[in-house]
């Protein structure tokens, strides 16, 4: 009896071992799949929760509800990886050999990354908003704040969803507008890259959300401590910006467990140094990385790990198969972003194709449109609740092509 | 004259003034694009900028955090070398693309 074992029973994980059991013989393959907890978290509701447009109950189910009964579910914490010898030991002390390995650890916030950001003001005035804990915290908080400073800022650049913090913003400012105090609040994005908008598509289609609402962009603004005395973020380049509210995202790393067995990137954020197409571990052939846990360019997003989870499915089999790994991902990542007052935005892109306009997923017929914020979309956002707890987790197929498709998109050349 | 001219290909920048192409660059082209930005190059400059084409190559999503842990320069002096939004400014001077999210 040959082992898989799968690290990490979130988004990726719990998808992968659902794949892998249906099309794996299970008289020749015992498939084992590790968590340190049995809470599973629908991470794209935390930036409804602060509004109270989820309630926290909304997000979180057992993970051993959506894993298929054939796969051995572990709840221990996984201390190391030590490929040279084919097993993973846990924090107990148990080893778990494989022949094949999916590292789908994911990627986590690290405010102790940040001086000052864990501190005195930590989820009071200072709020992360990526994890259960934030969220519902910053629920409390924006119940009875009157108004002031909003800040919301990017403490680095490769953070998983990266759009999340422009949702925010953009349900921050319809929040404030409902409440009847917009006009109390100043709302300022600040951010590490060029601009909110780095893609010229986007920003000509989405850039002049930030001016009708309000919004102040403080672009290349690398975030070096949080001042709790003075209230004040400072750059690297000693910048300044002031906060009354600070709703910050912290450092993103992976897995310390990655860290712990030597297999992190040379940045020191723990993600795993992975082929960008084939989806394979760099260091060891029969270790394979999905979603958050990868080095790769590609967006950090529960879209992207859907399409990575059809590309990694062929090319274990092929592994196991002794064939060569044909199937290769492409980036594709797929994506709604908030707007505000009852609408959102779609992109569709790739490793080589930034979001482009048009329709999706049929040209003409749509029905979403790619950037360009509609009711519809917003639908389609609230809807993919029930896709992710009732077909996403269980791996089953969906609708929307493994690779990016120009179908539907319109290009330079066709904008007169 | 005729061949240099036919063999000399066209830059193709993007509307912000970066190579399309990372393999039209050249450390002339380099000192260019440092002399826009009121920078002179120097060897440490070059260490940098090799560095970051390495990477790019490679195919690994760049960040200010991972330039300072290069062994090359600190963040500290990453800033010093190419002040402005270091990254942004180094990038369009090592002709690769422009630090940028998925949107």
């Amino acid at each position: 009896m040959k082992s898989l074992v799968i690290l990490g029973a979130g988004t990726a994980g719990t998808m992968m071992a659902n794949k892998l059991h249906h099309a794996l013989n299970p008289v020749e393959w015992k498939i084992t799949i590790v968590d340190r907890d049995n809470v599973h978290y629908y991470q794209p509701g935390f930036l409804f929760i602060p509004f109270g447009l989820y309630q926290p109950e909304d997000v979180v189910r057992p993970r051993t509800d959506f894993l298929p009964k054939g796969v051995t579910f572990i709840e221990q914490e996984v201390d190391r990886i030590d490929g040279n010898h084919d097993q993973v030991i846990l924090s107990n002390g148990q080893t778990l050999h494989y022949e094949v390995l999916v590292v789908a650890t994911g990627a986590e916030v690290v405010p102790e990354e940040t001086e000052g950001m864990k501190a005195e003001l930590w989820y009071k005035d200072v709020f992360d908003f990526y994890t259960f804990e934030g969220s519902t915290q910053l629920a409390k908080k924006l119940e009875n704040w009157p108004g002031g400073n909003l800040v919301i800022n990017l403490a680095e650049t490769l953070i998983k969803c990266p759009v999340a913090p422009l949702e925010f913003t953009f349900l921050a400012d319809a929040f404030f507008e409902d409440k009847g105090i917009r006009d109390k609040v100043n709302i300022t994005y600040v951010t590490p890259l060029s601009g909110a908008f780095t893609k010229p598509k986007a920003t000509a289609m989405l850039s002049t959300l930030l001016d009708e609402k309000k919004i102040k962009v403080v672009p290349d603004f690398y975030l070096a401590r949080v001042d709790n005395e003075r209230k004040v973020l400072v750059s690297y380049d000693e910048q300044e910006v002031p906060f009354d509210l600070l709703v910050t995202v912290p450092v993103n790393k992976g897995s310390k467990m990655v860290e712990r067995s030597g297999l992190g990137d040379e940045d020191g954020l723990n993600f795993m140094p992975t082929d960008k197409y084939t989806l394979q571990a760099k260091k060891f052939d029969n270790v394979f990385v999905i979603g958050d846990a990868t080095n790769i360019p590609a967006s950090k997003a529960g879209s992207v790990a859907h399409f990575e989870g059809e590309i990694l499915l062929e090319n274990v089999l092929s592994y196991i198969q002794g064939e060569a790994m044909e199937a290769r991902f492409d980036g594709h990542s797929n994506c709604f972003i908030e707007t505000g007052h009852g609408k959102a935005a779609l992109i569709d892109f790739n490793y080589e194709t930034e979001p482009l306009p048009g329709k999706f997923p049929w040209p003409l017929l749509g029905p979403m449109d790619l950037l360009k914020p509609t009711r519809l979309n917003h639908v389609g956002k609230l809807a993919f609740k029930w896709v992710y707890w009732h077909m996403l987790l269980t791996g089953k197929t969906l609708p929307v092509p493994t690779h990016m498709s120009m179908s539907g998109k319109i290009t330079e050349e066709e904008i007169v | 004259m005729i061949m240099e001219t036919l063999l000399t290909p066209t830059l193709e920048l993007d509307k912000e003034g970066y190579l399309k192409n990372p393999a039209q660059w050249t450390p002339e082209l380099a000192r260019d694009f440092a002399a826009k930005a009121n920078l002179v190059l120097t060897d440490k400059h070059f260490e940098v900028l090799n560095w970051l084409r390495a990477k790019h190559a490679e195919g690994v999503p760049l960040t200010i955090r991972k330039v300072g842990a290069s062994g090359i320069v600190d963040i500290k002096k990453f800033y010093e070398l190419f002040p402005g939004g270091p990254l942004k400014v180094s990038s369009k001077i090592a002709g690769i693309p422009k630090p940028a999210s998925c949107i």
